[in-house]
């Protein structure tokens, strides 16, 4: 088992060296696994508090994706703008957390649910609305991230140009 | 229970979007988000078999593979970034392509999950 794992994370091609080890990829995916139940079950309660009938418009999902676009566009901001994170961090919640929050398929599904119960505008309206507030939301999260996080983010521009 | 249940299917969910993507990422140069379209559609098409052959299942595998497994394979945050990154960086005509297939894809995907879940029997 030990020189199993000597070989692995010292002669793998492609590893960033003998730290980029198994054990580093683990704790990713275990930060990636805990973020996701936090995020999926955050989406439960949402869908809990806002049911809809099979075939009506489903008001949960479009709020659950775009609450999670607004805050996808907030999180990159700080991550790769304003802070140095840890390397936990985009993994946890970006990946994690707001990917296990947010859902394309049931999107897609309760889009397929209003088609089936011949409801083609009403699940035209739904689509639009989810990709227009979904990209309004990216779009308003960064620009009101960056210009809250301003001085922040040119303090580490200019030392970051000085190293 | 189906709280804990949704919960087990997110756990596997999540980080088989993750790995899914790395895969698929690693095998084109292109800027074209395939990890998450593959996800999303995936996660689409199960879903769609699960709503679909829902009389099958009880209400616990439902939350399982639907709510929890479905739900986290798949996302929509990163999905609506990639397009904003897209769009920005002036490729419009890429980030239009993304779109509209994941958004027929997805919703054919879905159709044809829940046509192949609805005539098992």
């Amino acid at each position: 088992m030990a020189s199993e794992d000597v070989v692995g994370s010292d002669f793998r091609p492609g590893d960033v060296g003998p730290a980029g080890s198994r054990r580093s990829e683990g704790a990713v995916l275990a930060a990636i696994a805990l973020g996701g139940v936090i995020g999926a079950e955050s989406r439960y309660g949402v869908a809990l508090l806002m049911p809809h009938q099979p075939g009506a418009f489903a008001w949960s999902t479009l709020v659950v994706n775009v609450t999670g676009c607004l805050l996808i566009g907030a999180l990159m901001v700080v991550l790769l703008e304003a802070v140095t994170p840890h390397r936990l961090a985009r993994p946890f919640l970006g990946v994690g957390v707001l990917g296990g929050y947010t859902t394309f398929s049931t999107f897609a599904m309760d889009t397929q649910d209003l088609l089936r119960a011949d409801r083609p505008g009403a699940a035209l309206a739904f689509v639009g609305l989810s990709l227009a507030f979904g990209a309004l939301a990216v779009w308003a999260a960064t620009r009101v991230t960056r210009l809250l996080l301003r001085r922040r983010i040119a303090r580490r521009a200019a030392t970051a140009g000085h190293a | 229970m189906i709280a804990l249940m949704v919960a087990l299917g997110a756990l596997v969910g999540a980080p088989a979007r993750y790995l899914t993507d790395q895969l698929v990422q690693s095998r084109h140069r292109t800027g074209f988000p395939w990890g998450t379209l593959t996800v999303n559609l995936v996660a689409s098409l199960i879903l769609g078999f699960g709503v679909g052959a829902a009389t099958h299942f009880s209400a616990e595998v439902t939350a399982l593979i639907g709510t929890g497994f479905c739900g986290a394979l798949s996302t929509y945050s990163t999905f609506g970034y990639e397009v904003m990154r897209m769009s920005g960086d002036g490729r419009r005509r890429l980030a239009a392509v993304n779109v509209a297939a994941s958004v027929v894809g997805g919703v054919g995907m879905a159709a044809l999950g829940w046509w192949a879940g609805h005539s098992w029997r």
